[in-house]
Formats: structure tokens, C-alpha cells, sequence
């Protein structure tokens, strides 16, 4: 029996459950013996001229061996924006210099050198920054007018624009037609392990960087750049990493700085900043102000939607920029509609720059067009899931194009959506609400339906392609290099089975090994759930390659024909048919000669995971709270390699989901302050507020690897925000209620039923 | 996330900490199980120069039953109060309000004295506290006096302890088995009430009830209580409970919602207290 497929207790938990992992802070690596601490000093006003920067009585604190700013940085260039089209007025200082501008709470200003760490907390205090406040630019609405600009050389905050506006007459022949207004809140990506950095210069010349990341291979080529190094003296090492969730794609500017320090002053330097450092400095995800127009019949049929997105993209505009392009191809998600139009305008605001966060682009996506569904089911008075029933894309096996552009591998979005409500007990929990409305029941049920589609694989800098090695050793043990970055996934456990299914060497003889340049030079790193169908293809690839390099060699050591050879799973090795454990063992020829292959795969396209999920709320309409009661969901993502992995994959998506439908939100005063910089304000889900999950299985493999697996690790988020969203809102329709915005707080749910109230009652009193 | 340098001394008796607060005067600050004080130190929104250590003396734990009264050392940890038989069976709503708070952690490290001197407005034990009209008990350089906890919580974070005096024991009337209520609204179960409301019918025949996060300090709901001391029905009492509230508007809720969410949380604090219906639990809640 094949080992795929089969529940394999993830073999990285022991250490990680135990005395720990060792994340770049915890590393005590001899090259950094001795390494000093650098703090840095951060704005605290969100836009304004910085007027003067005194350190000389931080230079002077105790431990202190250096303190630099704007001055101090020699030919050290400005780190441009990350993507070819953007202007370059956009660009990042590494410090903010006196007449220069910050453009965010968290801006770099100076950066202390201390012998400890604490010392540099104390030290930082005493550098004096003097800002002259500008008005801040805090919503994508303010950045639009232009009537204060964050970068003068630009001359607009209007960072890019993507697709034309709707014909007026797109709507023309839709016998109804809903409108609406929604936002797709600001979210912080809040990775337990905080940023990290460490790097030490060799007498080779070479540097040497730690740092928590997704892909090292991405990052050193940043760091390399920004610093104007040679990518050979460059070293890059991503020790393990405890999330990152899209936020630590690539390098942060810190991590160069860090480098850059090191070499400043001939010692060793270590980074790793606070959670408040963390909930201001690093990328944030989401942040887009939607409009959703949707048009059809009365017999539940669309034939027409829009959607107009405006994105925020923060201070600096990074990646979060383009993600909108995936917002607007994945606009019509799994819905045959005539006619879709998607655009996006993206600017610049006084906010933390925005970057992937799980998803990336697509949970906008289907969020938007999930609302728009049950505005338009509302409208029209039809149930949500029949509504979708009728629109859905057939059931296909052969790659279809749809109207946005993208090209569907394989799907059956029907029978998803069947087999969620089933497990649901979808016609049970409608009747179960109609007696609690009858009722009038102080706490009423609320069932929200969303089916998503979503692309996982897509080129993310790397192509389709990853690539691996596997290398058998004379002690009959294995390694595999991988060019993918876990920081929680499990890849550990699953390439080694990828590589057990094919050798038979047992998983715990099977070493997967990652994130170091010097040994894996090139790879496209975790991100956009694309490890196993691509990095981990590359493993059974190099598997199935090394058996062939084997078969010869064993051929020629048995005197026998290569083709009367075949794998002996139970002996780890070749054996002639039908004879098992009289041949030759991997073991015995590694002996002999090294047995390595190095190989690259390439997918076909994209996949195109989808699913459908069923969310129930219990909502308390007096004080408007909503609790989640139950989640059921098909998250398909073809075939499974191991279904524990899979399903804590699942699991994590759907409660971060949640998180955003009912608590999570980064908020900034007026003056663009941060109002979420502490876990004690900013609210991320937790086992106290989640049910537990009900995972119905469902898997359409894909034509596109030959494991025909999908991504699954941003699938859970995408399906259960607009889920849970439409569960609260459905709790309180009765009450009058069509919309209620994310984070569907209790305060917005008590407001929503307060003001459907009164506009009932008022127009009660004119009829 | 580190705080300033600091002093730390540690003490194994009162006297020693009253001595200790007297020589490093108003720049030392109590540490006792420091889940108020260490978050605000290491946002560096305070810098005490002096920290003297009371989690370590015996003399300050206790949970006993005094005459009519039930007495509580200041470093009780809030598990201690929670699994407490004399406090179950004299005081149920103090334990059940200590299982309420915070997480395991906090409820393992944290101690009522320690809640009670922090004085913050959101604070569970203390509106618990202020609900059974209970008794703060503060040592000095001059010796023992007792406080009623009408007049201890003064404002924003301060109180009636004069300088070099710290909280050694709450006291509380034994309540029995009459009816109490503590109805907390939180985002997630962990967090701070967004307003919270404490009801108990107290041995004189009163009913005490309390409010957290309607103001500056937790605060008692004198109109809701002189209400029902006139026969007012529960619902006509808790439409007065925003009275003498001054609630602030945060991004966790406006002081609209709040001023909403106290007159509900009274309302249904006060029936569950009278017996007419079930608390409204995260449990009760999801079921």
C-alpha cells in the first residue's frame, strides 16, 4: 500500500513541541559570537518634515558603540519600489534624513548599535527626532482627492490603475440590479515569530544572513541588490520560521540594513523586533474599499456584475499593488456570468505598506462576489444557495477560460456546494431559523453559504517551476534539498513520503533540508500554495529520476537487463521481478557511487482549488453579538497527499477566515496613528471563539502535476470569510438587515438592526 | 519591549514591604503577580525606579471566613479565589468572576490585592468587589486601616492608598446562597469586558450592582440599586443604569453601545440574580 495518501504524524513536531525549533533568534551560531544589537528608531508621526535628529546623548548611553542616521549612510541608495512599472519617487530611504518626510508610524529614523539588547531599548530612547506634522493621508478616499500628496516628486498618490470602466450601458438589460458598497478590511498577518535578522561578514568577503523569510533564494537576491552586493558574497539562510503567512515574502529593508551594519562596524549584528514593532513595521494584507454592482433576473439568473476595487497600498507601495490583478481575474470566481468587469486603482496612504496576506488578492475576490450574491438572492427573495446553484460554471474535467481571463483546470462547484449543505443539514438549520423568527427569540440563527474557487501555483517570481535534489547515502539514510520554505506547513514529513513512496526508504531515514543558498541556490520559496504541487512534484520527479539512474547501475552490478529490474519497496532497493530481497539495495550503490539527482519541475499551469462552505452563527440580537456555532466545509484540493497535514492546513485557514469576518482590523486614528499595535487591541481569532470544524472530504485532481494535487493553504481563509460574514448578516435579515461590513463586530450588528429598524419604521409611517 | 532599569527588592513580610516602600518612596511600585504592571513597564507607560516583590509572602494568602465576613489575603491568585471551597460556598460571585478573567496564565499569576490597587476601569474582580460593598484593607507606615471600596477607587488608575501604603486583605459580606450574576461582554472570551455588570443580593437585603468600563473607575449603580429599593421592577431599574456613567468611545465601542450594553447587561444580570433566567455564558451562548 501506498504510503501517500496516509495520516504521517508530521516528523518536525517533536522538536517543535518540545525543547523548541531554533528561529533566527534563538541562534547561537559561533559566526555571531559577540554580534551587537541594533534598535531602531521609528516614527511616531505618520506624515511630516523631520526638523532635526539629535544622537549625541544616545551616543553616549551605556553599551553603546554606534548610532546611525541619515547622515551616516554614504552611498547606501534609497531601496526602489519592488515592481518595474511603479515610479520611482516612491522609493524607500533606508533612514529618514532631516528635510526628508516619513510616510508611517514605524518609518525608520536611526538605528542603535548596543552590546546588549536592553541597552538599545534604553538607548533608542534618548536619540530626539523633532517632526513638523503634515496632514495624514489615512483612507484610500483621502489619497484619491490628491489634496495632500506623499510624495511631492510623484505629484499624486494614485499609485497604478488597472483595467477601463464599466459601458454605461453594461447593466442596461438586468431586470434587477443591486448595488453596494463593501470594504475588505486591513488585516495584520501577525506571524508569532516576530521579524528577525542576523549577519556576519567572513574574512572571505562573504556575509553570512540569518533571517525569518518564505523563500531565501527571493531574498538574498533583494538584499544582494539593495545593497549593491554581488549575489556570490552573498549567504542566505532561513532558519525555521513560526509564520509568515504571505508577510515575509522576500526581504524586508531591516534585513539588508542588518547586513549592512554588520559590515559598518566589523562585528557581527542581530535583529529582532518587538510585537508593537512587528503590528506597524511589517506588511499587512487585504485593504481594499470595493463597490459590487450585480445584475440578473428575477428568476435568480446574473448576467451581469462588476467590480470596481481601490486598494490601499501604504506608505511605500510594495507587492500589495498588483494583488488587486488577481482580485479582478478571479472576480466571477465559480459563476457563469455573460459579462464581468473588473478594475482597480491603487494609492498610496500613511499606513504600514501592504502586502500577500493568505490569499492574496483572491479572498477579495471571492468576498466581493459572494456579498454581491446574497444582495442579489435577497433582492429577489430566493434562497443563497439556490441563487448560486443557478449560476454556477457546469461541472468540467477540461480546462475552461473564463470571462476574467483565467483558465480553470478542473472543477464541479455544484457538487461541492451539494455536499456542503448536506453535512450541514442545510433544509434542517433553514427551519430551525424560521422557528427561533417565529419565535422572536432573543438569539436567532444565521447561515451564511459561500463557494469559492481560488488559483494556487501561479507565477510568483519563479515561474511555474521548483527544484529538488535527493541523494541517497552509503548509510542508506536520504536527503532531499528542496527549493520551498516551510514555516509551518509540514513539508518535512510530506517530501519525505513524496521520496519514500518511490525508494522505500522509510520517512524517518529521509532528511528534507531548505532555506540555505549556498546549497539550494535556486528556488521559487513557499508562498501562493504552491509548494506541494510544484516543490513537492519536484521531489517524486527526483525520486522517480534517481530510480532510473539506479536501474542501470544495479543492472550492470546483477548482470541482468535494466528492464527486469523494479523497485523492492520492502528492501529499499532494486530487485529482479518477482524475487524480492535477493537484489541490490539504494544503500549498496550509494556505496559504490554517489546516487544524486538534481531536478527541476515544471507545472503546466496553475490549479484551480475550490470548494464551498456553510457557516452558522448564533447571533444575540440585543447586544448584536454573533457566535459561531458551526463550520462545515469541502475545501477540494485534488489529490491528498497526507490528509492530516492537509486538514490542519484547513483548519488554520478557516480560523484566520474568521478572524476577519468577525474580529480582526487594523485601525488608525485621524491622524494616522496606529490604534491596533498590541495583541491586547488588535483581536486575531483564537480556540476560544471557534467551533469545531466539520471537514467534508472532496478531491478533483488536477491534470496539471502528475500528483494532481491543488493548493490548499490559503483555501480555508478564502471560503469561510464570506461565510461567516453572510452567516451574521443572515442571522439579523429578518430584522431588516442586507449588509453588514467585516469585522462584523457586535456594535456594527447592533447598529445595523437599530438603523434597518428605524428605516422600517419610518417608511411604515409614510405608506 | 523591554522596560527601563529598575530596582528589585523582595520582601517575605508585610513590614518588610511597608519598610521598603517607606526608604524607596513614591518611585517604587508593588509587584505582585504583575500581569497589570509588567505590560505597562515594558511599553515603558511606566517607569517605576523600584520594584518591592509581595508575591513571595505567606501572610498575604488566605481565604477565610471572619465573622460575618469573608477575608482575602492581597496575594491570593485570582485560581486560588476561582477553586476556593470558603469562597464557593460564602462568596460564589468572587469565584466565578475570578474564573473570568484573562486566561489561564493571568488567573494563575494574577492576585486580587494586585487588581484592586491597579484600579483599572475594565477590571472584573473590583466590580465584583464594588457590587458586595466589600472592605479594602491597606497597611502603612502608620499601621492598618480599612477602606470601604465606595471610597478606594478614586479616578483613572488612582486610589485612596496614601503614599507608602499597600492593599494587605479584601473584605466581603457572606452572601451565601443568595443570588449573584456577572455578566461580562467581551469581544473574545480572554479579553477585557467591553462593559461589564455584577449583581448580588446582599445580607441586609439590598441588591448590589456594579459596573466596569463606564467610566473612568469601575462604578456602583447607585440609581439602579435605590430602584429596586423602591420596588421598581428589574426592567424599569436597569433603563437607569447609565446613570453617573461617563463611558468612553474606543474602537472596541462607542459610548452609545456602551451606554446600550449597560442597561442590557444590568437588566440581565439582575434575572439572573433573581432566578428568572439562565446566564448568558459563552456556553449558554453557542448551545
Amino acid at each position: 500500500m501506498s504510503i501517500l495518501g496516509t495520516r504521517v504524524v508530521r516528523t518536525e513536531d517533536p522538536l517543535f513541541l518540545t525543547r523548541g525549533a531554533v528561529y533566527t533568534d534563538d541562534l547561537t551560531d559561533e559566526r555571531l559570537t559577540g554580534a551587537l544589537h541594533a534598535t531602531f528608531v521609528r516614527s511616531d508621526v505618520a506624515h511630516g518634515t523631520v526638523t532635526s535628529v539629535d544622537a549625541s546623548a544616545a551616543r553616549e548611553a551605556p553599551g553603546v558603540v554606534a548610532v546611525y542616521t541619515a547622515e551616516d549612510l554614504g552611498d547606501l541608495q534609497p531601496v526602489p519600489p519592488p515592481l518595474p512599472f511603479l515610479d520611482a519617487g516612491f522609493s524607500r530611504p533606508w533612514l529618514v534624513p532631516v528635510g526628508g518626510r516619513v510616510h508611517f508610524v514605524g518609518d525608520l529614523v536611526a538605528v542603535v548599535l548596543t552590546e546588549e539588547r536592553y541597552q538599545g531599548e534604553d538607548a533608542a530612547e534618548q536619540v530626539v527626532v523633532d517632526i513638523d506634522p503634515l496632514p495624514a493621508v489615512v483612507t484610500t478616499k483621502a489619497a484619491a482627492t490628491d489634496e495632500v500628496v506623499l510624495f511631492p516628486e510623484v505629484g499624486t498618490n494614485k499609485v497604478a490603475a488597472f483595467g477601463e470602466p464599466a459601458p454605461e450601458d453594461f447593466f442596461a438589460d438586468c431586470e434587477v440590479v443591486v448595488r453596494r458598497e463593501i470594504v475588505n478590511q486591513r488585516v495584520a498577518a501577525a506571524p508569532l515569530e516576530t521579524r528577525a535578522a542576523s549577519a556576519a561578514w567572513g574574512e572571505d568577503g562573504r556575509v553570512t544572513i540569518w533571517c525569518t523569510n518564505q523563500g531565501a533564494q527571493q531574498a538574498k537576491g533583494q538584499i544582494a541588490g539593495w545593497l549593491g552586493l554581488d549575489p556570490a558574497l552573498v549567504h542566505l539562510i532561513t532558519p525555521d520560521v513560526g509564520g509568515g503567512f504571505g508577510a515575509k515574502i522576500g526581504a524586508d529593508q531591516e534585513y539588508a540594513f542588518v547586513a549592512w551594519l554588520a559590515q559598518q562596524v566589523g562585528r557581527p549584528v542581530r535583529w529582532s523586533e518587538s510585537r508593537s514593532e512587528n503590528m506597524t513595521g511589517m506588511l499587512q494584507g487585504r485593504a481594499q474599499d470595493q463597490v459590487v454592482t450585480i445584475g440578473g433576473s428575477r428568476d435568480g439568473k446574473v448576467t451581469a456584475y462588476s467590480l470596481e476595487v481601490t486598494q490601499d497600498c501604504g506608505a511605500y507601495p510594495r507587492i500589495g499593488t498588483v494583488l488587486p490583478t488577481l482580485t479582478m481575474l478571479m472576480a466571477a470566481a465559480v459563476y457563469d456570468i455573460p459579462k464581468v468587469h473588473a478594475q482597480a486603482t491603487c494609492y498610496a496612504t500613511n499606513g504600514t505598506s501592504i502586502g500577500a496576506y493568505r490569499g492574496a488578492g483572491r479572498p477579495e475576490a471571492t468576498a466581493a462576489v459572494e456579498r454581491a450574491m446574497d444582495l442579489f438572492a435577497a433582492e429577489i427573495g430566493m434562497d443563497p444557495a439556490e441563487v448560486r446553484r443557478i449560476n454556477f460554471i457546469p461541472t468540467f474535467t477540461e480546462p475552461v477560460q473564463t470571462a476574467s481571463g483565467a483558465t480553470y483546470d478542473s472543477g464541479d462547484y455544484e457538487a461541492a456546494l451539494d455536499r456542503v449543505l448536506e453535512a450541514a443539514g442545510y433544509a434542517e438549520l433553514r427551519a430551525e431559523q424560521a422557528r427561533r423568527r417565529e419565535r422572536g427569540d432573543v438569539r436567532q440563527l444565521g447561515i451564511g453559504v459561500s463557494a469559492y474557487v481560488e488559483i494556487t501555483g501561479a507565477d510568483s517570481g519563479h515561474g511555474t517551476s521548483e527544484n529538488a535534489e535527493l541523494e541517497v547515502h552509503p548509510d542508506g539514510t536520504a536527503t532531499v534539498l528542496t527549493g520551498t520554505s516551510p514555516h509551518g506547513q509540514g513539508h518535512a514529513t510530506t517530501w519525505a513520503m513524496l521520496a519514500s513512496e518511490q525508494l522505500g526508504i522509510p520517512v524517518e531515514k529521509i532528511t528534507v533540508l531548505h532555506g540555505d543558498t549556498d546549497r539550494i541556490p535556486d528556488g521559487g520559496g513557499t508562498m501562493g500554495s504552491r509548494s506541494l504541487q510544484q516543490g513537492g512534484a519536484a521531489v517524486h520527479q527526483a525520486a522517480v529520476e534517481l530510480v532510473e539512474v539506479a536501474r542501470k547501475r544495479a543492472a550492470e552490478l546483477l548482470e541482468a537487463n535494466p528492464d527486469d529490474l523494479e523497485v523492492d519497496l520492502a528492501n529499499a532497493g532494486l530487485s529482479v521481478k518477482g524475487t524480492p530481497g535477493v537484489g541490490v539495495t539504494w544503500a549498496q550503490l550509494a556505496a559504490d557511487e554517489q546516487l544524486i539527482v538534481q531536478t527541476t519541475f515544471t507545472a503546466n499551469a496553475p490549479t484551480f482549488p475550490f470548494g464551498a462552505h456553510v457557516a452558522v452563527v448564533m447571533t444575540d440580537v440585543e447586544s448584536g453579538k454573533a457566535v459561531v456555532t458551526r463550520l462545515v466545509t469541502v475545501d477540494d484540493a485534488g489529490t491528498i497527499i497526507n490528509p492530516l497535514l492537509a486538514e490542519g492546513q484547513r483548519h488554520g485557514g478557516i480560523a484566520q477566515g474568521v478572524g476577519q469576518a468577525l474580529l480582526e482590523e487594523i485601525l488608525y486614528d485621524e491622524d494616522g496613528n496606529p490604534q491596533t499595535s498590541t495583541f491586547a487591541d488588535y483581536p486575531f481569532v483564537s480556540a476560544t471563539e471557534l467551533p469545531s470544524f466539520e471537514l467534508v472530504e472532496m478531491a478533483t485532481p488536477t491534470p496539471m502535476n502528475p500528483l494532481g494535487a491543488k493548493g490548499i493553504g490559503e483555501a480555508g481563509t478564502i471560503g469561510s470569510t464570506p461565510a461567516v460574514q453572510s452567516a451574521v448578516v443572515d442571522s439579523v435579515a429578518h430584522l431588516g438587515v442586507r449588509h453588514v461590513d467585516m469585522p462584523a463586530t457586535s456594535m456594527r450588528v447592533w447598529r445595523a438592526i437599530r438603523e434597518a429598524q428605524n428605516s422600517g419604521a419610518q417608511k411604515g409611517s409614510t405608506n | 519591549m523591554i522596560p527601563s532599569p529598575f530596582e528589585y527588592v523582595r520582601v517575605s513580610t508585610v513590614d518588610e514591604a511597608v519598610a521598603a516602600l517607606a526608604e524607596h518612596g513614591e518611585d517604587a511600585k508593588i509587584l505582585a503577580g504583575g500581569h497589570s504592571l509588567l505590560p505597562i513597564m515594558k511599553l515603558r507607560l511606566a517607569v517605576p525606579s523600584v520594584l518591592i516583590d509581595i508575591s513571595g509572602v505567606p501572610e498575604l494568602s488566605y481565604v477565610r471566613v471572619e465573622g460575618d465576613e469573608v477575608a482575602i489575603g492581597a496575594t491570593t491568585r485570582h485560581h486560588e479565589l476561582e477553586k476556593s471551597e470558603v469562597a464557593q460556598a460564602e462568596v460564589p460571585l468572587l469565584p466565578h468572576v475570578a474564573s473570568r478573567v484573562g486566561d489561564p496564565q493571568v488567573r494563575h499569576k494574577g492576585t486580587l490585592g494586585g487588581t484592586v490597587a491597579h484600579c483599572d476601569p475594565a477590571s472584573d474582580l473590583p466590580t465584583a468587589l464594588l457590587a458586595l460593598g466589600a472592605t479594602v484593607v491597606v497597611q502603612g507606615p502608620s499601621g492598618r486601616r480599612s477602606i470601604p471600596i465606595t471610597e478606594f477607587f478614586l479616578g483613572f488608575f488612582e486610589t485612596a492608598m496614601e503614599e507608602g501604603e499597600l492593599v494587605v486583605e479584601l473584605r466581603v459580606p457572606r452572601t451565601g446562597s443568595a443570588g449573584w450574576a456577572y455578566e461580562k461582554f467581551t469581544r473574545r472570551e480572554n479579553d477585557w469586558p467591553i462593559v461589564a455588570a455584577a449583581a448580588v443580593h446582599l445580607p441586609d437585603g439590598s441588591t448590589g450592582v456594579a459596573l466596569a468600563n463606564m467610566g473612568g473607575v469601575v462604578l456602583r449603580a447607585s440609581a439602579v440599586e435605590a430602584a429596586l429599593a423602591e420596588g421598581k421592577s428589574i426592567e424599569e431599574a436597569a433603563e437607569l443604569a447609565t446613570e453617573g456613567t461617563s463611558p468612553s468611545s474606543d474602537m472596541h465601542a462607542d459610548a452609545e453601545y456602551r451606554s446600550h450594553l449597560a442597561r442590557l447587561l444590568t437588566r440581565r444580570a439582575l434575572k439572573v440574580a433573581a432566578g428568572e433566567t439562565e446566564a448568558s455564558t459563552a456556553e449558554s451562548t453557542a448551545a
